[in-house]
């Protein structure tokens, strides 16, 4: 295996990417780490600025919010990773922001103000993972019922036995 | 939890206390049968207009996702299946080709123009019962009788090619099950032979219709920028004007090969969908017609002994190959950790796979992104100020899935 390289390497390589040059010039510091895997770009980043990083990278091209998501990394500390999958329709390029949230309280802010399409999808996680998104219109339980208890794709929900 | 319930920024507001209340919530559905299944529809009605859509969905939800947690990577190919019940094999493609990128093997081209092949049967497969079944909710029976005829076919292709008709699971991580049966391609090039015509013959039946005119033309209104912010894709952006198809913008599976029109509209109502796909149709069966043409020979399985399953006669030959499928099949194949996101363009729009792999046989999360979920959202955007008559017209015309949004 070779070793992945670290977050200045990939920053250097990848210095001509609108997304990361706008970030580094318009919010320095939002930036924790950056991965290049299988030729995709994913940046961490500060989950206090995920609502401005948003806006960053769509002025910068990246028009299309095409999904978020959760993992839960249980049970590691920051747990769960809220993960957004942006697309450029210009650039025809993709990149991936993952905010990393710990379990005392997990909440980030919601991006709708960003893509109102965000409404669905920050449903689901909150229904999902448990992870509240903070400004979000209208967040209830989307797939479970609403009297529904506990958060089914967190790793520590039981899978059998009787509720 | 009360300061999260609210009403969504995209549904107007109620009327003010106090003031006239005129309105009359109705409930559409489940049971409704021009709702493609168990979506709900809260409407809320001034007299024949609709006001505020709140579409209610989850009655499906089968927690696809975290069964998968539980899977071999091998064991998740017929969940996917099940997702989007009318593009099995699409849904296959895009969970088969997100393991390979993390696997980062190689698929021989055979295996590669035979998926492509397959994946637009599929497309055809999908929209020749969304037309059917959209003609039949605006009332045009007959049309229906005759997209189940094609279908039926391309049911009977499925089934001669994987033994099944609609859970195909055809795809496997490293190319496909099985080499294909010899007279398929002869069978396939004599149904597509004939399916321009009666797409042709479809369109005839509907285009001149005064009353199919006069139900689609003008409703459902959807303009490019709604349609990005509301995360529209596949057939109903492009109908609403954005020049975006992942199979020519981002091509996977060797669609780069290929030529083929992108067909795009600039009206953004039902009746461009409509005209949008039948299109699509037709393209399908060109890119089908240029696969059959220059089918490559070789192998359908990618030399990779360690993911993909030996052959029989050599596991019961070679001490080798049946150890390898001893092996896979008790402890499935090990995936590199990493994390990928990949994308096909479906029958209804973008679908995305998000694999979380932590470096076990077993996916630490897949994710499914499918296209009816996002577009759902701008159902309220497309039926506001409509008559309620209309939302049957929209429903049908964004092509909606309920299996693939409730997953």
């Amino acid at each position: 295996m070779n070793a992945t390289p670290g977050k200045d390497a990939v920053l250097e390589v990848h210095a001509q990417n609108r997304a990361i040059s706008s970030l580094l010039s318009s919010l320095p510091g939002s930036i924790q780490d950056a991965k290049f895997d299988c030729n995709e770009l994913t940046l961490a980043i500060d989950k206090d600025q995920i609502r401005a990083a948003c806006e960053i990278v769509q002025t910068a091209g990246y028009n299309f919010l095409v999904d978020v998501t959760c993992v839960d990394w249980y049970p590691s500390e920051p747990r769960f990773q809220v993960t957004y999958h942006i697309l450029s329709h210009t650039l025809k390029e993709r990149i991936r922001l993952v905010a990393l949230v710990d379990s005392i309280d997990p909440s980030v802010d919601s991006i709708t103000p960003v893509w109102p399409s965000a409404n669905f999808y920050e449903r689901e996680v909150w229904d999902l993972f448990g992870v509240r998104f903070h400004g979000h219109p209208n967040l209830r339980r989307i797939m479970m019922p609403d009297e529904w208890e506990g958060h089914p794709l967190r790793k520590d929900y039981p899978v059998e036995g009787y509720r | 939890m009360t300061e999260f319930v609210g009403t969504s920024t995209l549904i107007a507001p109620r009327p003010a206390e106090g003031s006239k209340d005129t309105t009359m919530v109705v409930n559409m559905g489940p049971q409704h049968p021009s709702t493609h299944g168990v979506l709900r529809l809260v409407i809320e009605i001034d007299g024949e207009t609709v006001l505020k859509v709140v579409p209610d969905v989850g009655y499906l939800h089968t927690g696809i996702e975290k069964t998968c947690e539980a899977k071999f990577y091998q064991q998740v190919v017929p969940l996917t299946d099940r997702i989007d019940y009318l593009s099995p094999l699409t849904n296959n493609l895009v969970y088969c080709l997100a393991v390979e990128k993390l696997l980062q093997i190689e698929i021989p081209p055979r295996a590669q123009w035979i998926r492509v092949l397959l994946n637009e049967l599929t497309r055809l497969n999908s929209h020749l019962v969304w037309l059917g079944t959209h003609a039949l909710d605006i009332g045009a029976m007959t049309v229906f009788f005759y997209t189940f005829r094609e279908r039926e076919e391309i049911l009977r292709i499925f089934e001669h090619v994987s033994g099944q008709r609609m859970m195909t699971s055809y795809f496997r991580v490293g190319g496909l099950a099985l080499e294909p049966p010899i007279d398929l391609f002869s069978w396939i090039q004599k149904f597509i032979k004939t399916l321009p015509e009666k797409i042709n013959e479809y369109q005839n039946l509907l285009t001149g219709n005064p009353i199919w005119i006069n139900r689609l033309k003008g409703i459902g209104h959807l303009s490019p920028e709604n349609a990005i912010a509301l995360g529209v894709t596949g057939p109903p952006a492009r109908a609403s004007g954005i020049d975006w198809d992942l199979r020519r913008d981002m091509p996977y599976s060797s669609y780069e090969k290929f030529q083929f029109k992108v067909p795009i509209s600039h009206d953004c109502d039902v009746w461009a969908r409509f005209i949008l796909r039948m299109e699509e149709m037709r393209e399908s069966v060109k890119i089908c017609q240029q696969a059959l043409d220059g089918m490559p020979e070789g192998d359908v399985k990618a030399d990779a002994p360690k993911v993909v399953l030996p052959d029989r006669e050599k596991m019961k030959t070679q001490m080798e190959s049946l150890i390898y499928h001893f092996k896979i099949v008790t402890e499935g194949f090990a995936v590199p950790a990493g994390q990928v996101y990949q994308a096909v363009e479906g029958a209804h729009g973008e679908i995305g796979y998000y694999v979380v792999s932590d470096g076990t046989a077993k996916p630490y999360r897949v994710h499914m992104r499918y296209p009816s979920f996002a577009t759902l959202q701008a159902l309220q955007t497309m039926c506001e100020g409509r008559l309620i008559a209309d939302v049957v017209a929209i429903i049908g015309s964004i092509d909606i899935m309920l299996g693939e949004i409730d997953r």
